[in-house]
């Protein structure tokens, strides 16, 4: 065991890393020339992502709790904070070129990239309410200057003060909330509220159900899950892309293993009181996904609204765990792994390929700037094709497979209705997911976009693409490293 | 009868919460209300917790408090800078002018 003095540090490395090398490149660039810095930190923090990954990997198997059991380390922690490390390096990938022709390559944006990444591993790992909110502020702080990065345009400006101020009022609520918990509990570690609700003799005081709905309405802002993310579409369309790509990515996931993280261990067994709620939110944000994605006519805003509806899908996966059958809820959230894994490669290379249109150095934005793509450049026509069959759902490809785990589980335990609504609402979505099909295939030809595609965006398409195609001939490592993460979060 | 229980400071907190969130949600002029606004909401959860912190006799509300002071300074500093930037570029910080984007 650990003493309060000298913390065991050994499942901290790769945030010790990251926060150190975060630091250090910051004063690097600080000092070295302009046109010097941004390439060496975007070398430097592309390292430091990797030694993170590997060190990740390395890290001895089973739990490990330290800093007084307020962070800890499972199976898990390390596959949230994997397939955050490599969504992160995507987006660092490929942010270069748009950073140049935009003329914002400053070095800050990849240190600000790194920032983030540290307080998402504090939030996965976060195992009290302070260590959480620590994390969680880190992160959205980070995100927040992210937003409003290209600070020439007043989109992006407008973008980051709304997501600003959502955020704070949402991180004030989830405060709110974790007060409750507090005065109705006395304590806020994870482990001791597991307990405590799970005494047979506890009866549940209203206070500690109002902390919890406000706790709820907080992660779920931070997932951007109806009814709460009136932020997302305008802090979409108003970011710089490849920082939309990267919020569409790594935050979600992040704030996904958040609200898992939550829900199970504090209060897993109230499952009684959130299932509803979730069930809820679920509902609203395929619903939302579907019909108000219909209209739009700017490509970032329907991947807002196309994200909300996948998150909506990815919370059935949390509604199943709300049962009281192990058994059940350890295949919910094994199907939500999978859904989200599935869901990092669609959008990475959804943005790749967003980040491909321009023409004359000019970003296009319009879904109509697609049409005819299919003559111009037949390749990216394909890839962005099997991206969107693949995002409606449509099999051999990948989204398929996470829809159809997702559905078998909630039919599994008994939510037919839910898994219902999610068939239907996932026909809807493919209307506008083929809409772009079309668009590309039976539309004249426009004038052609740039060439050539930057190396970095090529290779996200290549590996994306491979990944929604193959995934039907080796789902296995995925699957069994979703097992091994559900299980951790089920001992005994 | 006389001294103050816990239920006035968690009224006295609920007020303000409530306070700070309408402040947000109905105020059309000016986007630094709105960061009075947010300050507000932060400084009622840091009354609850050092409320709750002294009535279970437990320090953790206490040292909570003081890390959402720090953070709350953090989070001020970095919306002041959005919203400088966002002057610089739309010339007015009235809340009716945020809608560029709708949908």
């Amino acid at each position: 065991m650990s003493s309060p003095i000298f913390p065991d540090l050994i499942p901290v490395i790769p945030e010790i890393l990251i926060a150190i090398f975060s630091m250090f490149l910051l004063i690097l660039g600080v000092f070295l020339r302009e046109k010097l810095a941004e390439p060496l930190i975007r070398y430097g923090s592309l390292i430091t992502i990797f030694v993170a990954f590997i060190i990740l990997i390395v890290l001895p198997e089973g739990e490990a709790l330290t800093f007084g059991n307020s962070f800890i380390n499972n199976e898990f922690c390390i596959y949230m904070k994997a397939l955050v490390l490599i969504s992160s390096a995507a987006s660092i990938l490929m942010a270069r070129e748009f950073l140049h022709m935009h003329q914002m390559d400053r070095f800050e944006f990849y240190i600000l990239i790194l920032l983030a990444v540290l307080g998402m591993f504090m939030m996965i790992s976060a195992n009290d309410f302070i260590a959480l909110y620590l994390g969680l502020e880190l992160q959205s702080l980070s995100l927040y200057v992210l937003a409003s990065f290209q600070r020439e345009s007043t989109r992006s400006a407008e973008a980051g003060l709304k997501y600003f101020i959502l955020g704070a009022l949402a991180s004030g609520l989830f405060l709110y909330g974790v007060t409750l918990i507090y005065g109705f509990t006395g304590n806020i570690n994870f482990n001791f509220l597991y307990s405590f609700f799970g005494d047979p003799e506890f009866t549940v005081p209203i206070g500690v159900i109002v902390g919890l709905v406000l706790i709820i309405g907080a992660l779920a802002f931070k997932i951007s899950a109806a009814p709460f993310h009136m932020w997302a579409p305008d802090v979409y369309q108003g970011a710089p892309t490849p920082v939309t790509a990267f919020f569409s990515v790594a935050p979600k996931i992040a704030a996904i293993a958040l609200i898992i993280r939550v829900m199970i261990v504090p209060f897993g067994n109230l499952g009684e009181q959130w299932q509803q709620i979730i069930i809820f939110i679920s509902i609203a944000s395929m619903v939302l996904g579907a019909f108000a994605a219909i209209n739009q006519t700017n490509i970032k805003r329907l991947m807002a609204y196309s994200s909300i509806g996948h998150i909506g899908y990815a919370l059935m996966g949390l509604a199943v765990a709300a049962g009281p059958i192990t058994s059940y809820a350890k295949d919910g959230i094994q199907a939500m792994l999978v859904y989200i894994t599935i869901y990092l490669f669609m959008s990475l290379g959804t943005f790749a390929c967003i980040l491909c249109m321009k023409r004359g150095d000019r970003m296009v934005e319009e879904i109509s700037g697609l049409s005819g793509l299919s003559k111009n450049n037949p390749v990216m026509a394909g890839v962005l094709t099997v991206l969107m069959f693949s995002m409606a759902g449509i099999p051999p490809l990948a989204g398929f497979f996470g829809k159809l785990y997702i559905f078998q589980a909630a039919i599994q335990s008994g939510l037919v209705g839910l898994a219902v609504i999610g068939v239907l609402t996932s026909v809807v979505g493919a209307f506008y997911y083929l809409r772009i099909v079309k668009i590309i295939y039976f539309e004249d030809a426009e004038e052609k976009f740039d060439r050539p595609i930057a190396p970095e965006l090529r290779g996200v398409l290549l590996v994306s693409g491979l990944f929604i195609v193959l995934f039907i001939f080796i789902p296995t490592p995925i699957i069994s490293l979703a097992e091994v993460a559900a299980l951790a979060l089920f001992p005994g | 009868m006389g001294g103050i229980a816990i239920s006035h400071y968690l009224i006295l907190s609920s007020i303000i919460l409530t306070l700070g969130v309408f402040g947000i949600f109905l105020n059309r002029k000016n986007v630094i209300i709105i960061l009075m606004s947010i300050e507000l909401i932060l400084l009622s959860v840091n009354i609850n917790l050092v409320a709750f912190s002294a009535y279970l006799g437990d320090l953790v509300g206490q040292v909570f408090a003081l890390f959402i002071l720090t953070v709350a300074a953090g989070e001020a500093a970095i919306g002041l800078a959005i919203l400088v930037v966002y002057f610089r570029n739309r010339g007015s910080i009235a809340v009716e002018d945020i809608k560029m984007m709708r949908g």
